[in-house]
């Protein structure tokens, strides 16, 4: 086992919390005002890890472990992408349900958290993240089987790594509809415009942030640090796809993998500065439109 | 370069209608035009004509049939134009003039077209010309009317269109489309390819002909245009379509595809007798009321071409005796309207009294029209029953006679009350304009001596359109 | 890379799926303007050989397809001054899982009719789904305007199918089709503007003042 995987994994831990960082940058620049640091996220956690916890008398334990295991499941789930562009630390045929069902453990987790606060501000917001996420599930999976379709293997080291560079010759159309649709269900997953808004505080249109109002210290830096790392695995998905790196050896293709999450991260903030967040019912819509696209990616590749 | 002036003729005569301001003089170029059409029609009877274009343009059996139809049909309509505009029409009446005579052209163009997407063209030209008739009145009613046709029509025209590339496709040798090679090659069409786009045709130029379940557009449209359109759409129009029909009848029967295309015509056909049955008891609006009868007299059409052998025969002389006894309805209708400024069988009564030239006309197109001897319609309805029982289809024999049973009981009831029913404030009788009832004069006559006789030229034209669709004469 | 008419025929399918899933009425109408200018090239792209017959078709397309017509519809909408489409008949998701439904049963029924592969095997099932998202943009959908978009999607499908035997069906055939899908729409865009005018609105579901007593 070469120690590019765990030098690939390392470097996106480190760099992950830029990445929010980057996107918000890029929208403030566009819309005209100077914004937060690019490393604002860093000085954050630092901030809340220093900080006591503090637990409603509400609680049970399942609002204490909630933030841990979001946290865990998201490491565990970022073992399982090739990120060095050839192998990953851990991976197995069908490790692609294991991706999807740790992220969804982890999304459980908060929800949960969030419902055993016994707020119903919390249990709104936990109700729509349930939804969107009962929307994103079929679009991941409709990727994921066109990238399947593509290479004709079924664990996430090869679907991504070096028979991806070879698939892009015959199956150019398809992938770039599911490359598409990954960007689409990155700023779902994430929490960003046009699904939801990460800087509003208001009752109507809070999803994410609502779940983890009740959340402090450290508790509260495990979850921005997961959602800085979830944003950075859709993101190193995104480049996967888009950008074979299986001809390259590790080290430039771990550079093409940190250069496109940057990418990403302005596309991010490109797509924030120019859309409005959607109303509910349109958020289906635009998740139903993501696979849309990955399912006719898919008839493309039957035929 | 008698073909070409055919159409020319007509497409010209719009465009000059359309610039001249004087009224009188417009229905110059009307009248002219449609005079000039018919007296090169008659002698195409007599000489017939070099086909052109390369074998684009020619002239055969059925479309012969039909341009007779549309040409007779129209300087009929014509004659009555000009005395409608000048009694009625609020606003000049060139747009009207010129979308007459741009029908003209392009009903001859799909008459003498061997080139099926010429003949497609032609089709699309004819429902476009008529749409703003249609809306002739300008106002809501009219409005919702020319808005239904407009996009069901489209609809339709699409799909015809689409069932003509079809065609194309599964032409491999020959002139693409050309009515000649098409049967001449019939062998060697393919017929996945060629089932569907039969398929295609029949619901694109079924909707433009008004058949059951595609007839929805039919009964608002004529309702709400002025008669004299009415009288055109119903029997020029649907014959267009009706020999948009009978082209793809011919390849396909050459191609031997008879025991596919028959029973979709036979299901058309008697489902077109339902539903005008069904619709038409308890209607009260004379122009909706003709609407159902020509859905009903469109599913004879088609179930004729369904029975084949004599069916073919009773078909196409059913079209023509169909054409011209819907202009004299509708014609006649529309001089009611005229006069007494509505078609409901509740406002208009005592008309037999009130405007006796007209009323008698109704009388007796409502025995035209429903199939009754010694009328027109009689002797092709017959046939069509004997073809029916001779070729072992007895069921539909007798749904056939039942259901025109029904529509006779459902025309009559209202149009005897506003005939004879006495009214409440009785008005002198009305002195009707010669142009006004000379055409549906001529039209009651010539349906009567068709009932009767039918001239020997006609009878040998019929036989040969017969046997071009793979049936016989009697 | 796939061949530049595969990339057409993909964008085609795109901007079904665009006037599926939107709202506003000029979206609907930029979109077909986009679909017409993608149509235009397809012929130049499906038959290298670029004979006067090829260039003229592309030209006289994209002229009106993509300029005409759309610049027609934008005036109409202007005048009516309607923005946006409300909810149509079956809901704007479930028209999108139609349409991705739709393309897959032409991908299917494509593979089943006996056609010549002439350049492209997109060419059949890409023409029959823009066919059927046309009549489903046509029947569903309640402005008027939108249901002359549909309409125009629909046509659209059938030219990309007469594309496919170009050989077959000559110029001035293509011409001739061109021109009457130019008249019909201007007629029907005509009537649109008499409806905003006699009924205050584009809805469609207004009229229905025409019925059997």
């Amino acid at each position: 086992m070469t120690p590019t995987p765990f030098i690939a994994f390392g470097l996106l831990l480190a760099l992950a919390p830029a990445l929010p960082g980057i996107a918000t940058r890029t929208k403030s620049a566009l819309t005209g005002r100077r914004g937060a640091p690019v490393m604002q996220l860093y000085a954050d956690l630092a901030k809340l890890v220093r900080k006591q916890v503090v637990y409603s008398r509400t609680t049970t334990p399942v609002f204490q472990i909630g933030a841990v295991v979001a946290l865990s499941t998201v490491l565990v789930a970022g073992c399982l992408l090739p990120l060095d562009g050839h192998a990953a630390i851990l991976g197995f045929t069908g490790d692609l349900v294991a991706f999807a069902g740790l992220l969804g453990l982890g999304r459980f987790a908060l929800v949960l958290a969030g419902l055993d606060t016994g707020s119903s501000f919390e249990g709104m917001g936990a109700s729509r993240e349930v939804t969107i996420a009962a929307f994103a599930e079929p679009a991941l999976f409709l990727c994921f089987t066109v990238l399947f379709l593509a290479t004709g293997h079924l664990s996430l080291e090869s679907m991504l790594g070096g028979p991806l560079a070879k698939a892009w010759v015959s199956a150019s159309p398809s992938l770039a509809l599911s490359g598409a649709a990954l960007f689409m269900l990155t700023l779902a997953e994430t929490g960003r415009v046009p699904v939801d808004d990460p800087a509003t505080h208001l009752e109507l249109t809070m999803i994410h942030e609502v779940i983890v109002l009740d959340h402090s210290g450290p508790d509260l830096a495990l979850i921005h640090y997961g959602s800085a790392v979830k944003l950075a695995l859709f993101g190193s998905l995104v480049v996967s796809v888009f950008v074979p790196r299986g001809a390259l050896p590790a080290a430039p293709a771990i550079a093409v993998l940190l250069t496109g999450l940057v990418v990403v991260a302005v596309a991010i903030g490109v797509v924030e500065a120019t859309m409005a967040r959607l109303r509910m019912n349109r958020v289906s819509q635009f998740l139903v439109a993501a696979s849309a696209l990955a399912a006719f990616g898919v008839i493309l590749e039957l035929r | 370069m008698t073909l070409f002036v055919l159409i020319l003729l007509p497409a010209g005569a719009a465009l000059l209608a359309y610039a001249q301001r004087s009224a009188p003089l417009r229905s110059v170029w009307l009248i002219g035009a449609a005079a000039v059409h018919l007296a090169l029609v008659g002698r195409l009877w007599w000489h017939p004509a070099e086909s052109a274009l390369g074998g684009w343009l020619a002239v055969d059996a059925l479309g012969m049939i039909v341009l007779t139809l549309v040409s007779v049909l129209f300087f009929l309509v014509a004659l009555y134009a000009v005395e409608f505009l000048r009694s009625g029409t609020p606003r000049g009446g060139r747009g009207f003039v010129a979308c007459l005579l741009g029908f003209l052209a392009a009903a001859s163009l799909v008459a003498l077209s061997h080139h099926l997407a010429l003949l497609w063209v032609g089709m699309e030209t004819t429902t476009l010309a008529l749409a703003p008739l249609v809306y002739h009145r300008h106002d809501a009613r009219s409005l919702e009317a020319v808005w239904k046709y407009l996009v069901l029509s489209s609809v339709g025209i699409g799909l015809a269109l689409l069932g003509t590339f079809f065609l194309a496709a599964s032409q491999t040798v020959g002139r693409p489309l050309v009515m000649e090679d098409l049967i001449a090659h019939a062998g060697s069409l393919q017929p996945g390819l060629l089932r569907g786009a039969f398929v295609f045709l029949l619901v694109g130029y079924g909707t433009k002909m008004g058949l059951a379940p595609l007839h929805a557009w039919k009964p608002d449209t004529y309702g709400e245009a002025p008669g004299l359109v009415g009288g055109l759409m119903a029997g020029a129009l649907t014959s267009c379509a009706f020999l948009g029909l009978l082209r793809i009848t011919q390849v396909s029967m050459a191609a031997g595809l008879a025991p596919f295309i028959q029973p979709l015509f036979l299901g058309f056909g008697i489902l077109s007798l339902l539903v005008a049955a069904a619709f038409m008891i308890g209607q009260l609006d004379l122009k909706r009321l003709l609407a159902y009868s020509s859905v009903e007299h469109m599913g004879l059409l088609v179930l004729g071409l369904g029975l084949g052998g004599l069916g073919a025969y009773g078909s196409v002389l059913h079209a023509f005796n169909n054409g011209l006894t819907k202009g004299l309805m509708f014609l006649a209708v529309s001089n009611v309207a005229v006069a007494t400024g509505s078609t409901q069988a509740g406002t208009a009564r005592g008309l037999l009294r009130r405007l006796p030239v007209s009323g008698v006309l109704l009388l007796v197109g409502l025995f035209a029209v429903t199939g009754s001897p010694p009328f027109g319609l009689f002797v092709s309805e017959f046939t069509l029953l004997r073809a029916a029982i001779g070729g072992g289809h007895p069921w539909i024999a007798v749904s056939m006679v039942a259901l025109l049973a029904i529509i006779f009981v459902g025309m009559a009831r209202p149009l005897l009350g506003m005939l004879f029913d006495p009214e409440t404030n009785p008005e002198p009788p009305v002195r009707e304009p010669l142009l006004l009832v000379a055409g549906p004069v001529a039209l009651a006559v010539v349906v009567l001596v068709l009932g009767v006789y039918i001239p020997g030229p006609l009878q040998r034209l019929l036989g040969q359109a017969a046997r071009a669709l793979g049936g016989l004469a009697p | 890379m796939p061949p530049l008419h595969d990339l057409l025929l993909l964008g085609v399918i795109l901007t079904n799926f665009w006037v599926l899933g939107t709202t506003r009425l000029s979206a609907t109408i930029r979109a077909t303007a986009v679909q017409g200018l993608l149509l235009g090239m397809l012929p130049l792209a499906l038959h290298p050989a670029w004979s006067l017959h090829t260039i003229g078709l592309g030209l006289g397309t994209i002229l009106i397809k993509a300029m005409v017509i759309p610049m027609f519809l934008s005036r109409a909408i202007r005048e009516a001054s309607v923005r946006r489409e409300i909810e149509p008949l079956i809901g704007f998701t479930a028209s999108l899982c139609l349409g991705a439904v739709a393309v897959a049963l032409s991908f299917g029924i494509a593979q089943r009719l006996p056609l010549p592969e002439a350049n492209s095997g997109l060419v059949v099932p890409v023409a029959l789904a823009t066919v059927i998202v046309g009549l489903l943009v046509l029947t569903t959908r309640n402005k008027a305007l939108t249901q002359v978009v549909g309409y125009l999607i629909l046509e659209n499908g059938i030219y990309v199918f007469g594309l496919s035997q170009v050989e077959r069906v000559p110029f001035l055939v293509e011409l001739g089709v061109l021109l009457d899908i130019f008249v019909g729409v201007f007629i029907m865009g005509i009537v649109v503007f008499h409806i905003n005018r006699e009924f205050d609105s584009i809805d469609s579901t207004r009229l229905t003042a025409l019925r059997d007593e």
